[in-house]
């Protein structure tokens, strides 16, 4: 058996790799991957959690998580086909006119 | 039985509602008929209340509608009362302007705002009536306030351009420290009687205030304050003559025949208060005296047919003052209601000469009227022999020869005052037939473009006939003894004190006569032989502008008090507000730069931020 705290370990890392990408990434869609991988370590601390405390809630959570995560990309991707087709583009850095 | 006079200043009311509210629906008829019509039917009940008085002077109808305020013990209601001065003050507001109103229906006919100014013209009415009417003093400033008012919204009828603005507001403004010194006047009044019931304070005023003491003095001397302002006399007489910027029926009914009376008015319904100090009576006739001389010399000067007459009726009025500072109040009343007459239908003709020529004011530019409009010249005539005082044929003549004649004759007259006044009839009857002269006689100088109708003569020939007959009402004593008019005002007003020895009055009389053809003589060298022209030199100068008080004031008070507006406007305390007001401002411009629209920066933003909370929840 993995030790808690390495589990926890992971799933921090997970959340910093979602973290810097979604920080660092110019294009949408690697924002919205990103975005995915914080979830996904969210998730995995809710699991890890469960079998710690030997509880069922933590995957009864992770069901939720991933429902939301369905539903947020398929929102998420249809916003980002219309931005596509309206803009030409889905650079953030040229996606600006919240300016002002 | 209780009269209803309320409906008396209620009628006008009523018009000025309805043509407010629903004047821009209406046609000009319409419009028209409401106007006149709310003054009429007006007038006409004025008459019918007027039986009762047939047969008793004395009579007094009162009529309270309900409790106004209730302060402690001052409890005033508003209330309205007639007696014999205030029905000859009714009638003339009420049939002087419905004559007005009559021919403002065709004079105004071109312009815009046709139910506006009817509305207007009623809503003047109404207010006046309110503040004849009053019988307690409150309710007189209600109405006094309120015709100040109108004579604000009506100087400025025009208001496109800004110059008649400025005039509305200068007559409101100088108006307005005369009502200052009355609304104090008035506090002094509530603070030693406890009431401002006019009948009551006349009563108990020789106990209360005492004869010849410094209050009485300085409760006359306010309220004169404020007759002063409404009335145009020496030293706010500046407002009348640029007033002039309202159409001419608003200078005919406002600012000749009832508003500027209102000071006249007040002084005679407060006669008690003013007979118990004698030098607030003396004031009243030197202000009278001074004034009347002062605005008939500037009469001489001007070249605008409207500013000649409004410095006529500021001396006309200094008449009136003269006759109540001298302790004759019904000589002043009679000649209120003979110019009245003869001031509104010089006004009236006045604007229809000024219509005929389109919209032309300057005499030296008109010229050989007399054979294009007969009417209006005859009117004219009739309306300038009475200003002129013109013996026995003129209504003028027997009311200013009584004021002339009580200015020494009276216990308060002096032989001085009798000069000051003797001296300006013989200027008036000059300026006068200047007037006459220059406008209708000599080479025409503009063409006549339009002839009144019948609505706007029929009111001058009405006019003209009260005029000239309205005089032989009451005839000095030493001619006939008729004197119907102050044997009618004997039961509101005290009778003149006459002094013991005294000249023969025929001969003054003869003096004033001749004096007063002698003008117009002299006119008639001055202004008929020669063609006129229209000179400007310094001293000339000095005269059309009304002997620069208003350049005087300019200096003395507007400067000064607008130099310290515009210091105060940034004084230190409003140093430190500003201050603050722009550190905000930077920190607010600093803290947009951060909206830039990069979502990348927003995200890294909350991510910083939300670390600074863990941290802080961590520890």
């Amino acid at each position: 058996m993995i030790p808690y705290e390495i589990q926890i370990l992971v799933a921090a890392f997970l959340f910093a790799i979602g973290l810097i990408g979604l920080l660092t990434r110019r294009n949408l869609i690697f924002m919205l991957m990103s975005v995915e991988i914080m979830m996904n370590a969210g998730a995995f601390a809710f699991v890890a959690s469960g079998a710690r405390w030997t509880q069922a809630d933590g995957q009864v959570m992770f069901l939720f998580v991933l429902t939301v995560a369905a539903a947020e990309v398929a929102v998420a991707l249809a916003l980002l086909i219309l931005m596509h087709k309206h803009f030409k583009t889905v650079d953030t850095n040229q996606l600006n006119s919240l300016k002002n | 039985m209780t009269q209803p006079i309320w409906i008396l200043p209620a009628l006008p009311f009523v018009g000025f509602l309805v043509l407010a509210l629903a004047g821009r629906y209406l046609p000009k008829k319409g419009i028209a008929a409401t106007g006149i019509g709310a003054i009429a039917l007006s007038f006409l009940y004025a008459l019918y209340l007027g039986t009762a008085f047939l047969s008793d002077p004395a009579h007094r109808m009162e009529f309270t509608l309900w409790e106004w305020i209730r302060i402690d013990s001052f409890v005033p209601s508003l209330s309205l009362s007639i007696d014999s001065l205030t029905y000859i003050f009714i009638l003339v507001i009420t049939g002087v302007g419905g004559l007005i109103h009559w021919y403002s229906a065709e004079y105004m006919a071109e312009e815009e705002g046709y139910a506006r100014f009817f509305a207007y013209m009623n809503l003047f009415v109404g207010f006046m009536l309110t503040l004849v009417m009053a019988s307690n003093l409150l309710v007189l400033y209600l109405g006094w306030e309120g015709v100040g008012l109108c004579s604000y919204l009506l100087i400025g009828f025009f208001y496109r351009d800004p110059a008649n603005n400025y005039a509305a507001r200068k007559a409101f403004i100088v108006t307005r420290i005369g009502d200052t010194a009355l609304l104090i006047g008035l506090l002094l009044l509530i603070r030693e009687f406890g009431t401002l019931d006019i009948q009551t304070i006349s009563n108990n005023a020789t106990s209360v205030l005492g004869a010849n003491t410094a209050l009485a003095t300085a409760v006359a001397l306010l309220l004169l304050g404020g007759a002063v302002g409404k009335s145009a006399q020496l030293p706010l007489q500046v407002w009348l003559p640029d007033a002039m910027a309202g159409p001419s029926p608003v200078s005919a009914l406002i600012h000749a025949a009832t508003m500027v009376t209102a000071g006249v008015y007040l002084v005679a319904r407060t006669h008690a208060l003013f007979i118990l100090s004698p030098l607030a009576m003396q004031t009243v006739a030197i202000i009278g005296a001074l004034t009347l001389l002062i605005a008939a010399i500037s009469a001489l000067f001007q070249y605008d047919i409207k500013r000649v007459l409004a410095y006529s009726t500021i001396s006309q009025i200094g008449y009136m003052f003269l006759a109540l500072g001298v302790g004759a109040w019904s000589a002043a009343i009679f000649h209120f209601v003979i110019h009245a007459f003869f001031k509104a239908l010089l006004f009236l003709a006045a604007g229809a000469v000024i219509l005929a020529l389109h919209h032309e004011q300057n005499m030296f530019k008109m010229g050989g009227l007399y054979k294009k409009l007969p009417t209006i010249f005859w009117t004219f005539l009739i309306g300038s022999l009475s200003l002129a005082a013109l013996p026995f044929i003129s209504g003028g003549f027997f009311s200013k020869d009584s004021i002339i004649w009580y200015a020494l004759a009276s216990t308060n007259g002096n032989i001085l005052l009798w000069t000051l006044a003797t001296v300006g009839a013989f200027i008036t009857s000059l300026y006068t037939f200047r007037m006459i002269f220059i406008t209708f006689f000599g080479t025409e100088k503009t063409h006549v473009h339009y002839i009144p109708g019948k609505t706007m003569t029929i009111p001058l020939i009405v006019l003209a006939i009260l005029t000239t007959f309205g005089g032989y009402i009451e005839l000095p004593h030493n001619i006939a003894h008729v004197q119907l008019f102050s044997e009618f005002l004997s039961a509101s007003l005290p009778a003149v004190s006459i002094k013991s020895t005294l000249p023969p009055e025929g001969i003054l009389q003869l003096v004033v006569a001749i004096l007063s053809l002698a003008g117009i003589g002299l006119a008639y060298q001055l202004y008929y032989k020669t063609e006129p022209t229209y000179k400007t030199s310094p001293v000339r100068q000095f005269f059309l502008q009304g002997w620069n008080f208003d350049k005087l004031y300019d200096t003395l008070f507007v400067r000064p008090f607008v130099w310290v507006s515009k210091t105060n406007a940034s004084d230190a305390i409003d140093e430190v507000f500003d201050y603050v007001g722009l550190q905000l401002k930077k920190l607010g411009n600093t803290l947009a730069m951060s909206i830039n629209g990069q979502i990348n920066w927003y995200l890294a933003s909350m991510v910083i931020g939300f670390i600074i909370l863990i941290v802080f929840m961590i520890w």
